[in-house]
């Protein structure tokens, strides 16, 4: 209602109003390996505080998460649980691969290591960095936010297209 | 034993620890187990790699009953990056990145211990001045090391405000390396025959301003959780790692002072100007839980006490060896002249050369021993890198030490381990 | 200059403090077992930090055993068990660092063996060499004779090849499509 009585409105698309409600109200899930995973718990303590950004209820279990923070190296032991434990959450999920580890292997071009989780699940947000700063951590999730918003996920295009039965395989 | 007096010897002088009331036992027998409410219906559990508790990429599977472990065995290798073979691969120069990633809680630690061995190794002896900037470095790892670790303990035990006075103490710390050589974690400050930066301009100062409000914090901290009944109740005579256990698994370090055994390696075989340093090792009896934390909460004590003294006892000078085999060439030199340019060139791209020789080098990190073995053949890259983490052999300890605990009692002992999964693995 | 340089902030004092202990141990050593100990490279002499023992494999425990509870030694604590790989026949040296507690001095004792000769296991003097030995196996091949699981520790079970020997490629990648799987014999099931 609006001053003088009458009636106002404001109008949008229902999914637009939905991804708002996504991107504020992130559970992510912290798949913590090494150091990067040191810098995650620096991101989400006082000092840092991801809570200002609707990110900071963690949930340990894939089954309560929709994003996957991938903080540290991905090893050719620990890549099929990787992909065991995103394909447990439920839809829509996203991936932040967290340094440079998880992006891209990193320094470590070896045999036991992924060279970058992407070639395992799909990757919304990469952070640069090893270990990313957290104040990088954040911008990347603000990042993560906005792609939300657009509805340019991975997730969410695979949505769209699973509606449109386009959908070609499911990763 | 009972445990009032067990609690008493603790205590080790805090007098602000109430009477508990603690029940018997902590070590719970499996044939007396109050919780075998189900009969013979054991079961199977797989904790990690993913699970919480499971610092870093651990994994356990365990057999248990009821709430008890029965029997269990522990997996990891889930975040190998083969640093022995990049170690094998990469000029000794280059390696330095990669100590970073051993211990990530104190890189600063592995840096330079690292640079040490292969200064043995050369023969290089570096200046004073990086010497003592070295030492305040490796105190002031050890002290984030602790309240990680300490503060991660607490966590998994449902203290959480513990947790986060830690972590803003520590970003301070990082604060003052962030000055130092530009990184907060893997900071990759040293190299061989010297340290990447001289220290900022009065960086000492606020050193020992940080060390004065750390004094007080680490107070705080000691208020709010050493005498807390829940705390006592869940880590006093949990998880005894005792000290024939500790010899036996080649356990040193935190963990082997809280089983009683008066063992440090920079008191008894001291590197650097450590002898010149006044230190008390604390040592506590049982090797429980809370004697660990103990034993940690006093180190932070005295290596803040090491860096005080340092800090009044540095003086200004060089922070390079005089020896021009590991001497990255000054930028203006390099800019200017024409074998200055050479020597960059050189330097970087194939390395120095290591005489032939093998050699042990080890010094005491917040967890324990660590070490690097490293046999030269002569050549800019070793011929074997090994490196000794000491989480390798302290979470062998788990198994016999768990196999017969609760899970949740479990969930402590490894926190108060502190494995790191970069240094087990490697 | 190289490792025989001594450098005062890096134990420099090793070889004054410990130099005339090592040349009497080593002196017990070769009497006591004669031809086990195969060959001794002293520092100073050799490029080496501490004194190397090269001790045959078939009495390592035996020698192990007496330098971890003889009184003149008291090397009570196993600082580390790794190998090396040689390339060389035989091809690999596998390393024990040892440490007496009481004097602070450290040895260190290797043995000779390659693919198909076992070493035997050092379980039954140091515990702890349960792991180191797996490690040993799973990076470099050596066997250890009596060891009740050697299985692999850092690699998955299903890896092949060992990646710490020499001619196994830096970058020799291996992929497996499921985690590694629960093994329930281990928990006598």
């Amino acid at each position: 209602m609006s001053k003088d009585g009458s009636a106002a409105y404001f109008t949008t698309r229902v999914d637009a109003v939905v991804n708002w409600a996504r991107k504020h109200s992130l559970f992510p899930l912290p798949f913590g390996t090494s150091c990067c995973g040191i810098e995650m718990m620096a991101t989400l303590c006082s000092d840092y505080d991801m809570a200002r950004f609707g990110a900071e209820a963690i949930r340990f279990s894939p089954r309560q998460a929709d994003l996957l923070i991938v903080a540290g190296i991905i090893n050719a032991k620990m890549a099929p649980v990787l992909k065991t434990v995103y394909d447990q959450m439920s839809e829509p999920k996203w991936v932040m691969s967290f340094g440079a580890c998880a992006s891209s292997g990193g320094i470590f071009n070896v045999y036991s290591v992924t060279q970058g989780i992407d070639t395992v699940i799909p990757v919304d947000v990469y952070v640069p960095g090893c270990p990313p700063a957290p104040e990088g951590v954040l911008h990347s999730l603000i990042r993560l936010q906005e792609q939300i918003q657009k509805g340019e996920t991975v997730a969410q295009r695979r949505e769209r297209q699973s509606r449109a039965g386009t959908l070609k395989s499911i990763t | 034993m009972s445990i009032d007096q067990k609690t008493s010897e603790n205590i080790m002088k805090n007098e602000r620890l109430p009477d508990l009331g603690l029940p018997q036992g902590g070590h719970y027998s499996v044939d007396h187990d109050p919780d075998d409410l189900w009969g013979d219906s054991r079961v199977i559990v797989n904790i990690g790699p993913t699970h919480p508790a499971m610092h870093g990429a651990l994994r356990m599977v365990a057999k248990i009953n009821g709430e008890t472990i029965e029997k269990s065995y522990c997996e990891f290798g889930y975040t190998h990056r083969a640093k022995e073979k990049l170690g094998e691969n990469r000029t000794y120069h280059q390696f330095v990145v990669y100590t970073d990633r051993l211990n990530y809680c104190s890189a600063l630690v592995n840096n330079v211990t690292y640079a040490m061995s292969v200064e043995r190794l050369m023969g290089v002896q570096v200046p004073d001045r990086a010497v003592w900037i070295r030492m305040i470095c490796c105190e002031l790892a050890r002290v984030i090391d602790h309240l990680i670790c300490v503060g991660i303990n607490a966590v998994d035990l449902g203290a959480f405000s513990f947790f986060l006075y830690g972590f803003h103490q520590r970003e301070e710390a990082y604060t003052l390396i962030e000055k130092l050589c530009g990184a907060r974690l893997t900071t990759s400050y040293t190299r061989i025959g010297g340290l990447m930066a001289d220290a900022p301009e009065g960086w000492e100062k606020q050193v020992k301003d940080w060390v004065k409000r750390t004094r007080v914090v680490i107070d705080e901290m000691d208020a709010l959780l050493t005498g807390n009944k829940i705390w006592c109740q869940r880590t006093i005579g949990v998880g005894i790692m005792d000290a024939k256990l500790c010899q036996a698994y080649s356990v040193t370090g935190p963990a082997v002072r809280a089983a009683g055994l008066n063992y440090d390696l920079r008191r008894d075989q001291p590197s650097m100007f450590y002898k010149d340093m006044e230190f008390d090792v604390p040592i506590a009896q049982n090797g429980d839980v809370f004697d660990r934390y103990l034993v940690r909460m006093e180190e932070i004590r005295q290596s803040l006490n090491i860096i005080s003294q340092c800090c009044d006892r540095i003086k200004k000078g060089p922070i390079w060896a005089d020896d021009k085999r590991v001497r990255i060439p000054e930028k203006d030199v390099v800019h200017n002249t024409m074998e200055g340019l050479i020597h960059h060139f050189k330097f970087f791209m194939t390395g120095f050369e290591v005489p032939p020789g093998e050699a042990y080098t080890t010094f005491e990190a917040p967890n324990g021993e660590l070490g690097f073995y490293i046999v030269s053949k002569g050549g800019p890259a070793a011929h074997r890198m090994r490196i000794r983490g000491p989480s390798f052999y302290h979470f062998q300890t788990l198994t016999p030490v768990s196999d017969g605990l609760k899970i949740a009692d479990m969930v402590g002992l490894l926190g108060s381990m502190n494995i790191i999964a970069g240094e087990l693995d490697r | 200059m190289d490792i025989n340089t001594p450098v005062p902030t890096i134990y420099g004092d090793q070889l004054e403090k410990f130099g005339e202990l090592w040349k009497k141990q080593v002196q017990t050593l070769k009497e006591k077992f004669g031809d086990a100990i195969e060959e001794v490279l002293f520092p100073k002499e050799a490029n080496t930090d501490v004194p190397i023992i090269f001790v045959q494999a078939a009495r390592i425990i035996d020698v192990l055993g007496f330098m971890k509870n003889d009184a003149g030694f008291e090397y009570g604590f196993l600082a580390d068990l790794t190998a090396t790989d040689e390339e060389s026949a035989p091809r690999f040296h596998v390393v024990y660092n040892l440490l007496s507690r009481k004097s602070m001095s450290r040895v260190r004792v290797k043995v000779r063996t390659d693919e198909e000769n076992a070493v035997p296991t050092a379980i039954s003097l140091w515990p702890a060499a349960n792991w180191a030995e797996r490690e040993v196996w799973d990076m470099f091949g050596v066997r250890f004779e009596g060891h009740p699981d050697l299985r692999r520790i850092l690699m998955d079970v299903r890896w092949e090849g060992h990646p710490l020997r020499k001619d196994y490629p830096l970058r020799g990648y291996q992929i497996f499509p499921t985690p590694e799987a629960i093994d329930p014999s281990l928990l006598n099931y």
